[in-house]
This record gives structure tokens, sequence and C-alpha cells, in this order.
């Protein structure tokens, strides 16, 4: 199997006929992802990519109609906490959010909302899912990736291509790769992930990418030193950063003494994590 | 975006949050003036968005007018941690009983805003979370129902504030909160929050960070922000819409993506050189924008090589490459500059560099290991 999504996937894109929302939903169903709704307000009743998708006005029109079970969201960022909320009250019971700078306090309230619901939601600020050879939902591209039984999950985006890219040149393929998303407040954090992995038969290794910032990394470590059978490899981005400044990401910022790359390196140490020096040098770690 | 003490104080009193009688003042006249107002002891205050202002000298308590003078015309001006002092706030002095902490802050792990409180007022909330933990209070704000009178008695009875103060606390509490949501804050701190001789409660300093991703919503705060404590290499990277960090080493760095942006000047220091800057040109990034974030990394003379580095998504390496071709013609850097690009279009992009004689490399190893021998050799 893979985690979150595979064949039974039935997608549904907010945002789709925005320029972004469009040209990665062209991407999404090269990689065979099984899309069958998007919603734009307002556009309810076009088709879009030569009429294989039908464009609802609500994502709850749109679930009802197509039975979509999975939700992700391209709308802009002052929209997008609505959209989160939105696809939340439809039923969607995994919404994948890749806009970036929602404000944070909107995510407050969306994490508050969504806390007693049945609901996932990945991100925001995230590249998505893949699960090469059955579904990708987000931004991944699928060329970087094959199927295989490491499991990878990742703050960031790009960093994240440059690992899949490094393990596939290795010939190591991948169950699911996950992005969590690089703001400070965030769906689904890493140890749940892991917890995903866990429980996952395909996974047999997992590769976990962390960044600066906040103490995720370090709760990861209590949750792979208390329950994780399987090998983690790890890798910390911003060794190199100063404090008190915000690298790129809302949420990549050492503050108070709080989230450096050594203090996460170490706690993963301790919890019998392999950590990395350099995302190539990952899958040597890998047997 | 941060405020000064000054605007955050403004916004507190626009809440009803008690703060000193008090003005600014640009000049050493106007600081004599406003202290002649105040008529008693004064507090100059310099404004600047620093740290460790008070360890720096940049706050005096002055007696007399003619003081307040003399002593305004030796801090304006001055600099503080590099940063021209261009402003004082000038306010009465205020008898103090107790100083105490009261701030709001977003707590990533919970996700939640937390309201703390401490007992040990004016000294860095991070000093005391570390050396007495059990001297803070705090309390989870839930978004949906606001903050509670009950939390607020909490955190009162927490720091022992006298129970005939409970009032006045509990509305300075409320409004700080009001401020905090208003304002898409990240954080809000008065520290200290005093209690005066007299028994009223004032708030004498005072720091408010601002979402930079909710300034959409203010669009009267933009003209607020103070640049002058800013890298002016990072104001004009703003412009372009490039996130750029100044840092002390020789080797410019140029990438797609800030997780990607961090591992590459990692390497560089793990190889054994010194990145001189984190850049994210962020994604599908045009040849202008690839050209404007070289100049701006060029225009830093400690720069001894640059590398670029980048995986090509909805970045075409192609657009890179025409980026990096048009800086080199118009600038005609002296120095190397070595290249790797993978992904989206990068066979083109490896062809356009053939042509304009470049240094690239397969891997984000070998590219590192190239500029770090090449910077030394340059220095």
């Amino acid at each position: 199997m893979s985690i979150l999504i595979n064949g039974s996937t039935r997608l549904l894109v907010q945002g789709i006929t925005g320029q972004e929302g469009l040209f990665h939903t062209r991407q999404m169903l090269n990689c065979g992802t099984n899309i069958v709704a998007g919603v734009t307000p307002g556009r309810g009743g076009e088709w879009v990519l030569d009429g294989k998708i039908p464009v609802f006005d609500s994502v709850r029109t749109g679930a009802d109609v197509t039975g979509a079970n999975t939700s992700v969201i391209f709308v802009p960022a002052r929209f997008a906490g609505d959209a989160i909320l939105e696809a939340a009250d439809a039923g969607i019971k995994l919404i994948v959010c890749i806009t970036e700078g929602i404000p944070v306090n909107d995510m407050l309230t969306v994490k508050q909302v969504i806390r007693d619901k049945d609901v996932c939601l990945i991100g925001p600020n995230s590249p998505g899912l893949i699960t090469p050879g059955s579904a990708k939902v987000g931004i991944i591209p699928g060329s970087i990736t094959e199927k295989g039984n490491v499991g990878v999950v990742s703050r960031s985006g790009t960093l994240t291509y440059e690992v899949l890219y490094a393990l596939k040149q290795a010939g190591i393929g991948t169950s699911t790769c996950v992005g969590i998303g690089g703001d400070p407040v965030i769906g689904t954090n890493f140890s749940e992930i892991l917890s995903y992995f866990e429980g996952d038969s395909q996974t047999d290794v997992v590769v976990m990418i962390g960044e600066i910032g906040g103490r995720e990394e370090e709760k990861a470590a209590a949750f792979i030193s208390e329950h994780m059978t399987k090998p983690v490899i790890g890798f910390i981005a911003g060794q190199a950063a100063p404090p008190n400044k915000r690298m790129g990401h809302a949420g990549a910022i050492i503050e108070g003494g709080v989230g450096t790359a050594k203090a996460k390196i170490e706690a993963l140490q301790q919890a019998g994590v392999q950590v990395a020096h350099y995302p190539e040098e990952i899958p040597g770690y890998i047997k | 975006m941060r405020l000064h003490e000054y605007q955050s104080k403004d916004i507190f009193a626009q809440h009803q949050i008690p703060i000193p009688r008090g003005r600014l003042a640009s000049t050493p006249e106007e600081a004599k003036l406003i202290a002649e107002e105040l008529n008693g002891p004064v507090v100059l205050k310099a404004q600047v968005l620093v740290g460790g202002r008070g360890k720096a000298g940049g706050v005096r308590l002055v007696n007399t007018p003619k003081e307040a003078e003399e002593e305004a015309s030796k801090i304006l001006g001055s600099r503080i941690k590099d940063i021209p002092v261009r402003r004082l706030l000038v306010e009465e002095g205020v008898n103090i009983q107790q100083e105490i902490y009261l701030g709001m802050t977003v707590d990533r792990e919970c996700g939640e805003t937390l309201m703390i409180a401490s007992a040990e007022g004016g000294v860095e909330i991070e000093e005391v979370a570390r050396v007495s933990p059990e001297k803070i209070a705090r309390v989870g704000i839930n978004p949906l129902l606001g903050l509670r009178d009950f939390q607020i008695r909490n955190l009162a009875t927490e720091i022992e504030i006298p129970r005939t103060l409970w009032r006045l606390f509990t509305a300075v509490c409320h409004n700080l909160y009001e401020s905090y949501q208003e304002l898409d804050s990240t954080l809000a701190e008065i520290n200290p929050l005093v209690i005066t001789t007299d028994n009223r409660i004032i708030a004498l300093d005072g720091k408010i960070l601002i979402d930079d991703n909710a300034l959409f919503r203010h669009p009267d705060l933009m003209d607020k922000r103070d640049i002058s404590a800013e890298v002016p290499e990072e104001i004009e990277a703003r412009k372009f819409g490039l996130a750029y960090i100044k840092l002390d080493g020789n080797i410019g760095c140029l990438v797609n993506g800030a997780g990607l942006a961090m591992a590459s000047m990692d390497i560089i220091k793990y190889k054994g050189g010194h990145p001189a800057n984190f850049l994210d040109i962020g994604g599908g990034a045009s040849a202008e924008k690839v050209a404007s974030a070289l100049r701006i990394i060029l225009s830093d003379p400690q720069v001894k090589t640059v590398l670029v580095n980048i995986f090509g998504g909805i970045t075409r390496c192609d657009e890179v490459a025409n980026g990096i071709k048009q800086t080199m013609e118009e600038l005609n850097p002296e120095i190397p500059f070595v290249i790797r690009l993978v992904g989206t279009n990068d066979i083109e992009g490896r062809q356009i560099l053939a042509e304009a004689n470049l240094i690239t490399a397969e891997s984000l190893q070998e590219a590192a290991e190239k500029a770090v021998s090449l910077a030394k050799e340059v220095a």
C-alpha cells in the first residue's frame, strides 16, 4: 500500500480555473491521479482540460455529485483559509493546501474548527503528496520519483525534490512522499505522518527532512524512540542559518534560542536516527 | 513587520491600555519642550528597532528640561548597534512598585494563541523561561471563544497580582488581546507592565510584530514600516519578490526554494566554505528576476564566487540560464560562477551556459566543492 493517497483517491481541485490550478491539474492527471471535479465559485457548469473535468460552484455540490474524497487547494492566500473550511464542511476527509502566505491567525481559527472533525489537513505552504505509480496530489514533479519502499516526509518543496532525485539516481524508490508544509501552523505534523509510515506495509524505511524553527523535529524524535520500529534517516536544513531571521519559509526562524538545527540534529541522533550532512548523502544510509 | 515602541504604544492607547504621558522628539529642542510640558523627571528612549537598547545607552532618566535637551543631543544622531537614532520618545517618569511581564504570541506546537504573564518584568522573557520557568504563567486562547475572564484571573492568581488590582489587570489583558487580534499580530509584548506606587497599571514599554502575510488587510500599516534597521540588499530584494538574507561569508548563493537554499548554504559550510547569503528566487522565476537576484548578490563586495543551484519544477532551467547569461553580458563579473541545473528544461539551460563558458556541476555536492575551492583560490 502507501499512505493517505492511492488508486482510490477521488480528487477535487479547488481553484481549478486559475493558472496554477489548471497547470498542475494537467500534471496530476499525467501521473495517473483520478481527478473527478474542480471548484471555482462563479464558474460552475464549465468543463476544463478538453471536457475531462467538470467545474462546480462549491465543494459541497462537487463532492455530492462526484463522490470526491480528497481536495487540493490552489486558491490565493487571502481566500485559502475559507477554502479549507469549505472542504471540511463538505465532508472531504483529506485536504491538501498548496497555498503559501496564509495569515497565521487565520490558520489558528481553521485548526480550531477542524480539530474535532474527522479530517486530515496537509499544509498549508506544502508541495503536496505523491504515491508514485498511483496518484499525485499537489506539485511534486512525477518524473523524479519511482515506486519503492522508502517513505519521505518533509517541511519543504524543492529540497524534497532534491532528495527524491538523489534516491532515484541511486535506484531507490518511494512509497509515498508527503510535504507537510513550511508554515509555523500546519494541519499535520511529522509524528502523525511517521505513525502512518510505521503502519504501512509498503514502507520499510523513512526519510524525514526537517528545518530550523519550532520544535516539531524534537517531538518527532521522541515519537521515533517510543514508537518507530522502522529505520529513520534524517536531514535538517538551516545549519548555517543565523538566529531571528526568517529563512524564506514563514516557519523557518530561530526564536528565543528555540528551533536551532543543532538541537534538532541532537534530538534525532539520540532517538537513533542517522542524520545526513547533505541531501545527496541520504541514499548511502539506506541499505 | 516590527513596530517601534512609540507606534506600539499609540496602538495600546487607542485600545484603552494606559501608557505614560509623553511624545516623540526628533530634536533636542523638542525634547526640552516636552520635558517642560511634563513638568517633572522624564525618560528619554531612543526609537530604534534593535534589542539591548538600554544597555547600549539608548535610555536615560533626567530631572530637568535642560538635562533633557543635553542628553537628547547626545543620543540623537548617535548609533545604537550601527542604527542611527533619529527619534526619541520623551515620557514622564513613573514611580514603580512592581514590574510584570504581559505578552501574547502564537504557540506553534499547540496551534493556538497564548497569553503569557510573569511576575518578573523588565527582563527578557526568554531569560526568565530559561532560569526560572515556574515564574511564567500562560493560558491558551480558543479563537472561537476569545480570551475569557476566568483565564485572566488564573494568570493574575498565578503571578500574584493583588486582588484589588484584578479589575484593572483584566481590562489591560482584554484590550491587549483585542489589539493583537485586530492588527493580525504574531507578538504583542508589554515589558514591563508596571504597577505604580499609587496602584495604577501602566504599559511602560511596547513591542508589536505584525504578520507580513496579513498586511493586505492593513494597508494603513504599510507606511509605518521603518527600514533603517534593515540591510539595504534585503530591502532591494523584497522589491523583486526575492527572499534574501545577508550573511558574512564569500560564496554568493542563488537557489530556488527556501529549504533547498538553506541546504545549499549548509553544504558550503560542511565543505569548509562560507555562504555570503541566503537567497530564494521562489517558484517559476523569470530571467529578469534571476538577473536582479544576481545583481544583488554581486553588489556585496565580499562575494568571491557565486553558486547557483536550481532544481527545476515550476522553475525552468533555461529561463534561469538566460538570466545568468544576461547578467554576464551586462556586468561582466570577474568572479567565477559554479552552476548546477537539474529538472525542467535542464538540457536547454546547460546548452545556453555552455555557450557562455561557465563552470557547471552535475550534483549539489560537486557544485559546493567547486565553489568552495574557487573561493579559496580567489581569496
